[in-house]
């Protein structure tokens, strides 16, 4: 399905359907502590509610504070533009976009990490310290991954990689695809900053990660930051999902209609492992990630004795 | 394809060895290993009687017999887990992956005359004699080092593996024969030890000699 029009669709259902993936999550991890749990389209009262507020800043802070969210929120919508859902091509995509894409991830991060430092309060400049440090971790496993799925198929581009990702590919690489997989699925919790790593709900300055970076944004801004971390685990979700499923072959709709779906199962995952699993000690958090690593250079290991 | 799900495993399996300081998850991965390795002569499809009596003794030898000769030692002693090796878990956990490397680069690079069922069965079992050897090297407990040793042999049982037809089995029966009166002897050594000094670490015990 090479028409542009058609494809823009998965940047568009990104938009529309990415709030959603927080309310499952939740709502999962409510069913499992026995509670009833916030309605499924909370983020998008939240984020209704906060566009209409008003914005306080800090005298400290100065233009990076402002230019953080927006930032923030631009360069995860260029990401989605090349992020593809079910086996066709993205809205954009060339030779080596697998770099790009991970340079806008670093990208945000550095704009949030300055963004945190800016406003001057030792909490966040924890916070961001973490980040730094996790993301570091996080990244060459990120790369080692998708290199080795890049090598695998042969392709340079994130749509041309997923597009190859076929049934009979999928047989043939299976040692491969469950490699990627299990380093996605480390990545996408350290990245979006789901439990073993840190905890979103907690709101102890002394113990959290990414919220305790944004903790002087408010209003639109914060709405923007809301919106751009839903984003990003749209993306990380839609990448797993694209890599684990392959393409049945039935064309574009019924890959797109089973990607959304896998999306939808991979929060619902999500919320299992955040509803089993205790927070890690922070020290053990590298340890965690360089299992990562780990899978991915073995990935990586069997990609290369083909 | 089944084979190649038993190596990865294998190769999931030394890595956790690598990184753990819990005995009892020391032996309980490796009666797993044991279980992969019994099944591994009868994995290629063929079902000759002989490989099936062979493959019967070695689970019951490596899955059964050795882990819980080394449960009931460890039941025995008052230590759960490898205080303090001469090199860290993480850092350990960093090497094994440079072994994984190298152990596929030299099974590139070795002249074999013939071709194992799966090209992974090779570095793998390279990789695993790596794991024992490393272990015996770098840890301080004298169970640690049984494990060890364990593994080492595992690995060269699965290189003998690869060529069923060259190699008799009745040398493999021979080698876990050894390997099994080595354990045994060994439990009852760590017995002794852990009830004269009240520990069971070997770099203690070269201080005995002044």
């Amino acid at each position: 399905m090479d028409n542009i029009s058609i494809r823009i669709i998965q940047p568009i259902l990104a938009l529309i359907l990415s709030p959603l993936l927080f309310g499952i999550i939740n709502r999962t991890k409510a069913f499992f502590a026995g509670r009833k749990g916030q309605p499924l389209f909370q983020t998008y009262f939240d984020l209704w509610k906060l566009v209409h507020k008003g914005v306080v800043y800090s005298k400290t802070t100065g233009w990076i504070f402002r230019a953080g969210p927006i930032i923030n929120l631009s360069a995860i919508l260029l990401i989605t533009l090349f992020i593809p859902l079910g086996h066709s091509k993205a809205v954009i995509f060339f030779d080596g976009d697998i770099f790009l894409v991970i340079y806008l991830f670093a990208l945000i991060r550095f704009f949030t990490i300055i963004a945190a430092l800016d406003t001057g309060s030792s909490f966040e400049g924890m916070g961001a310290s973490r980040e730094a440090q996790f993301s570091a971790l996080t990244e060459p496993a990120l790369f080692l991954a998708l290199a080795a799925i890049a090598c695998g198929t042969g392709k340079l581009s994130l749509s041309e990689i997923l597009v190859s990702i076929t049934s009979k590919f999928w047989l043939s690489h299976i040692s491969i695809i469950l490699f990627v997989a299990a380093t996605l699925i480390i990545v996408l919790l350290t990245e979006n900053a789901r439990i073993p790593v840190d905890d979103p709900n907690t709101h102890l300055e002394l113990t959290m990660i990414h919220e305790v970076m944004v903790l002087d944004s408010s209003g639109p801004d914060f709405a923007f930051i809301v919106f751009a971390s839903a984003l990003k685990l749209w993306v990380f979700t839609a990448l797993f999902a694209g890599v684990l499923i392959p393409d049945i072959g039935f064309g574009f709709w019924p890959n797109l209609g089973i990607c959304v779906l896998a999306v939808l199962c991979v929060s619902v995952v999500v919320g299992i492992i955040e509803s089993c699993i205790a927070r890690l000690k922070l020290l053990f958090v590298p340890h965690f990630i360089f299992i990562a690593t780990v899978f991915a250079v073995l990935a990586m290991v069997f990609v290369l004795r083909k | 394809m089944l084979i190649e799900f038993m190596m990865i495993f294998l190769t999931l399996v030394n890595l956790i060895i690598l990184s753990t300081s819990r005995l009892s998850t020391c032996i309980k991965v490796i009666a797993f290993q044991g279980i992969i390795l019994g099944v591994l002569p009868v994995a290629g499809g063929q079902f000759d009687i002989q490989l099936v009596i062979f493959s019967i003794i070695a689970i019951s030898v490596k899955a059964i017999l050795f882990p819980s000769m080394l449960l009931r030692t460890l039941s025995q002693l008052n230590i759960h887990r490898e205080k303090k090796p001469y090199v860290g878990y993480g850092m350990s956990l960093l090497i094994g992956l440079g072994a994984i490397v190298l152990s596929w680069w030299i099974s590139k690079n070795l002249p074999l005359t013939i071709t194992p069922a799966n090209s992974a069965v090779l570095p793998v079992s390279i990789f695993t004699a790596f794991v024992g050897l490393y272990l015996i090297i770098t840890r301080k407990m004298a169970l640690t080092q049984v494990i060890g040793y364990l593994i080492f042999e595992n690995g060269i049982y699965m290189f003998g593996v690869i060529l069923p037809q060259k190699q008799p089995l009745l040398v493999e029966l021979a080698v876990l024969l050894d390997a099994f009166v080595a354990v045994f002897v060994m439990g009852i050594t760590i017995f002794h030890i852990s009830r004269e000094f009240d520990h069971i670490e070997t770099d203690q015990l070269s201080t005995l000699r002044s």
